[in-house]
């Protein structure tokens, strides 16, 4: 079972309830596609038993000797990626697409695309049990794909090793690489916050997430920063029939635990949010989809 | 004009919540300033202002409608396609475009010989603008619900940014990818909020590499101060990274963001910080930029 943990407002909580999920009872399988900015190996500091090389696209480069400067690469580029400065033809590497049409319209054939391979995915263990996770070389595109590598990598980890469950700590937003998170899985849990952008963001979530059809779960984190925005969130949840599965208090100790590599249901076990964590995780598993 | 972009690795360390109070705190000084919300995902700065929507602009992108009379099945349509949008099974003359997959960069297009392509716009979302009492407006990207990629509708965004503009503050996305990029690749100045907590840390390491791939100037500013531990703050003092300033962690902020109030309006001694910051980067990268 593929369990993903979103929000579409960021730093509301995800890697940190993900982590406590993955660390209560049973060996699972740990995938972190938030590979734009993976977190979850500074909690488990897992092995590394494979590495992988992610082609992340491509770029176009110029070759300055064919290049005869006419422009026609321009005048096709949709991305406004190319630009003549001081009669040189300029391609920029952040606005590239990598579509390859450029190259294939230039006469003098002076464009090549070169492949960005500077990103990885590796898999190995932690603690309770296994972990992939990618890491997208920074300003390298195409994250959702990645995030499908990640996925098809733990599934495959999983069947090798027996671990029936997947926990997915997603990216926050609602774009490319949050969907290819969701895309399938078995249950969504979204983890938002009480005010007024984690309102709006996990509204957008929820939208994303009825396109799929997938079943929605619900976690108000730092509920008590603001209880009446709170009541909001719920009351809106409520009415929209959508299950809030638990709401969790405001405390250090979760960042205090994260400082020590762990989860919260690691350094205290006996603590309100790590009994709270373990009911929602259980009842989270046992509801039918 | 000078443009700053308030970014970080790490989601929810606070971008908006500095933007919208740096608004605030020039709007306040009579400086003529802009806002753009380039969280297209997840736009949230209009919410804190007492705005009034005065224009929107839909960002469209094409895709390709294939004549299927025309068509001869040679398939060099889908050669041509970098991303795998058109489908085609030849024998059994079958040929789609998945338009969720398609970029509309037109290679197709070029690529069918027999003019059995043409094409249609299709929605990717919108460029609100919004003007705030009246005065500085806030210029906000807001991708459509389903939609793969937010970065033609920031590039959008940014597009309409008035010349005339003193400042204009760049709300990014969060994580170090493509839409992060856009936005702050057309910045002059990039401020990176973090927090000082393990996470804050190497998603902070991670924006600061790329941003020195593109040679882009920075600095940081600490948010939450007081949780978490001081390993943000060494390695900024060790890697003589410019730490512009520390915003406390108080319940009392926590509470003001989460109803959409801004603390510089009630915070005299935040928003004076917060200006000194601001004043000083004009002065630092203010003509060198244009």
């Amino acid at each position: 079972m593929e369990i993903a943990v979103i929000s579409g407002k960021g730093g509301t909580g995800k890697s940190s309830i993900a982590a406590a999920f993955a660390t209560l009872n049973g060996k699972v399988v740990v995938a972190d596609c938030d590979v734009d900015a993976a977190n979850l190996y500074l909690l488990f500091n897992p092995t590394h038993e494979e590495e992988i090389v992610y082609i992340a696209g491509h770029k176009a480069v110029i070759n300055y000797d064919l290049c005869t400067t006419c422009g026609i690469c321009e005048s096709y580029c949709r991305f406004d990626a190319i630009s003549v400065k001081n009669s040189r033809i300029v391609i920029s590497g952040i606005s590239c697409d990598g579509c390859f049409l450029c190259s294939h319209i230039c006469p003098e054939k002076a464009i090549t695309m070169v492949q960005n391979d500077k990103s990885r995915m590796y898999s190995g263990s932690f603690r309770n049990g296994k972990m992939v996770y990618g890491r997208l070389s920074p300003g390298e595109e195409n994250s959702g794909k990645l995030v499908n590598l990640v996925r098809e990598k733990a599934k495959e980890v999983a069947k090798e090793n027996n671990l029936g469950t997947i926990i997915l700590d997603g990216p926050p937003g609602i774009g490319c690489p949050a969907i290819s998170t969701i895309t399938g899985v078995d249950k969504v849990i979204i983890v938002t916050e009480p005010t007024i952008s984690g309102l709006h963001d996990m509204q957008r979530t929820i939208e994303i997430i009825q396109k799929f059809n997938l079943p929605a779960f619900i976690i108000i984190n730092k509920y008590d920063l603001n209880s009446s925005m709170s009541k909001q969130i719920e009351e809106w949840c409520n009415q929209n029939e959508i299950a809030i599965v638990g709401q969790l208090p405001f405390d250090r100790q979760v960042t205090e635990a994260m400082v020590q590599s762990k989860s919260i249901t690691e350094i205290n076990p006996d603590h309100k949010i790590s009994k709270k964590l373990k009911a929602i995780w259980n009842n989270i598993l046992n509801q039918k989809k | 004009m000078i443009k700053i972009a308030i970014a970080s690795g790490k989601g929810g360390t606070g971008k908006t919540f500095v933007a919208t109070n740096i608004l605030h705190t020039l709007v306040k000084n009579q400086i003529d300033a802009v806002l753009v919300d380039c969280d297209a995902e997840a736009p949230n700065a209009a919410a804190f202002f007492k705005t009034s929507q005065i224009g929107s602009v839909e960002v469209t992108q094409m895709v390709p409608i294939i004549n299927a009379d025309a068509c001869t099945y040679c398939g060099k349509c889908h050669e041509y396609c970098n991303y795998n949008a058109i489908f085609i099974l030849p024998p059994m003359k079958i040929i789609n475009v998945i338009e969720d997959l398609c970029h509309g960069c037109g290679a197709c297009s070029v690529a069918c010989k027999y003019d059995a392509i043409t094409e249609k716009p299709v929605s990717l979302g919108m460029v609100n603008l919004f003007s705030n009492n009246g005065k500085s407006a806030i210029i906000e990207a807001r991708m459509k619900i389903g939609v793969m990629s937010p970065v033609p509708i920031i590039k959008a965004a940014i597009k309409q940014i008035n010349d005339q503009v003193e400042i204009a503050i760049l709300d990014s996305p969060p994580g170090t990818s493509c839409p992060f990029i856009q936005t702050v690749a057309s910045a002059d100045y990039v401020i990176l909020v973090t927090e000082p907590t393990p996470f804050g840390f190497s998603d902070l390491q991670q924006s600061i590499e790329t941003l020195r791939k593109i040679n882009k100037p920075f600095g940081v500013i600490i948010n939450r101060a007081g949780i978490g531990n001081n390993a943000v703050c060494d390695w900024l003092q060790k890697n003589n990274i410019p730490l512009l300033m520390e915003i406390p962690f108080k319940k009392e902020i926590a509470r003001m963001y989460s109803i959409g109030e801004l603390v510089s309006a009630k915070d005299l001694f935040f928003a004076k910080q917060l200006n000194t910051v601001v004043e000083k980067l004009i002065t630092q990268n203010g003509n060198s930029c244009h």
